[in-house]
């Protein structure tokens, strides 16, 4: 969470150090405080992403950003792991894409995902996401764990069965909001996003209902109230805007 | 083009990808003179075939008669087809899973009805699922279709759109095993 980073130096007085490194034998220059994710994006090539959203803080949660770094056993996270000179990074190996589709498909099998009946199918990413990656049916034993709603909230409703613990809600809610109502409980498998301190949204007193965490959900975990199959759309576009004023904020000098 | 031998069945499903099939609409009439229809809600056999080229299988596997079924379709099918999303997720048929069957079958068939509203001690049994007689039980959960026997194509869709299912059959007309990526997905 923001709190946890070291602040941001001045660049003008501390200039980052620039690199080089290769992504798919492309060459690519970076600055050494920008992720691999961002440098890929800057070069136009497309690493798919579940927990990561533009505006809010990196997570590292969903694994689905994983790349080949050569010379490293392990497949990293692109999204939390920085750059070094003369890395070579392997966006879409076959390695890489098998795994990608087996963390998905362990995702899918860790809730009750039922697209035909959710307020966001069609308009949700992890739906979007097994397209995208060829996900057409689960290899793995569904798990079928039982998860309730909270619909204690005037206007909005959480359903743990649709939740993929990105942690957007979390880091929105702190983040941009400075609220912090949303946090995380348990562990592994049955960890589960709660509001305050695990007690019904509707009773929450740090929830200022302003719903951010809402439209950055990735999924139909939360919804507005109201919202019937398939129609629950998110709206995102405060996020850059926020997170722009933001930058201004803290960093007049900057722009 | 040789015939194919098609069957199309349901398990535990509302009929809703059948529906879809039919919604392929005057193209059917094309279809059925390059297909036997072996099987199927459609026709009046009441036996699965000893073979079928191509089989549709809609619906989880959610009681011991479905287990029994698929079992027999898989040995006397060539290509087998998990037809929609209930066959590859159990989907809406897992919504009951959470629940013990005795609960699920009291909400569905006691809880809900009239009689029950009205003398609600009328019931005498408290097992519900032991005062059921002559119909399957049904599993502890509904399961999809490849965790009990090996599936050769998924289709996934609540329901799969005809133009999908039509592409489908029409490649496996043709000797083609049929590449479904971009054509369909879960919940379409």
């Amino acid at each position: 969470m923001s709190n946890q980073q070291p602040k941001k130096l001045r660049t003008d007085l501390n200039p980052s150090r620039l690199l080089t490194f290769k992504i798919n034998d492309q060459d690519v220059s970076a600055r050494e405080d920008e992720s691999i994710l961002a440098i890929a994006r800057q070069n136009d090539i497309t690493i798919p992403t579940l927990c990561h959203l533009d505006g809010l803080s990196e997570r590292g949660a969903c694994r689905i950003c994983i790349v080949e770094i050569k010379g490293s056993v392990k497949l990293l996270p692109a999204c939390v792991t920085l750059p070094r000179q003369d890395m070579e990074v392997i966006t879409h190996s076959e390695r890489v894409i098998c795994y990608r589709k087996k963390i998905l498909e362990l995702i899918f099998t860790e809730r009750n995902h039922v697209c035909s009946v959710c307020v966001s199918n069609g308009h949700c990413e992890l739906q979007n996401l097994a397209v995208e990656l060829g996900v057409s049916h689960v290899r793995y034993n569904y798990l079928y764990p039982r998860h309730g709603v909270d619909a204690s909230h005037s206007r909005f409703s959480v359903d743990h069965n649709r939740c993929v613990l990105c942690l957007r809600c979390v880091r929105v809610c702190d983040e941009i909001e400075g609220a912090h109502t949303w946090d995380l409980m348990g562990r592994g498998i049955t960890s589960r996003v709660i509001t305050d301190l695990n007690q019904p949204w509707g009773t929450s007193e740090t929830c200022t209902g302003c719903g951010k965490c809402v439209q950055v959900c990735p999924t139909g975990a939360l919804s507005e109230k109201g919202k019937s199959v398939a129609e629950m759309i998110k709206r995102r576009q405060f996020l850059p805007y926020l997170q722009m004023m933001r930058g201004r904020h803290e960093e007049p000098w900057q722009k | 083009m040789a015939k194919i031998g098609l069957a199309t069945t349901w398990l535990d499903g509302c009929s809703g990808c059948h529906m879809s099939l039919l919604d392929i609409d005057e193209l059917l009439i094309d279809l059925a003179g390059k297909v036997d229809l072996l099987f199927s809600p459609l026709v009046d056999r009441k036996t699965f075939p000893d073979h079928a080229d191509v089989t549709l299988v809609e619906g989880a596997v959610s009681s011991e008669n479905d287990v029994k079924n698929i079992l027999t379709i898989r040995e006397r099918s060539g290509i087998l087809v998990s037809f929609g999303d209930c066959a590859i997720t159990a989907n809406v048929p897992a919504m009951r899973n959470r629940f013990p069957v005795d609960d699920v079958l009291r909400r569905g068939y006691l809880e809900t009805a009239d009689s029950f509203q009205s003398e609600p001690t009328a019931i005498p049994s408290k097992n519900v699922e032991a005062s059921f007689s002559g119909i399957p039980h049904l599993c502890r959960m509904a399961r999809p279709i490849h965790e009990f026997v090996p599936v050769d194509i998924v289709l996934p869709g609540c329901p799969p759109p005809p133009a999908a299912i039509l592409y489908l059959v029409s490649e496996l007309l043709a000797g083609r095993i049929p590449d479904m990526k971009n054509r369909t997905r879960f919940g379409a």
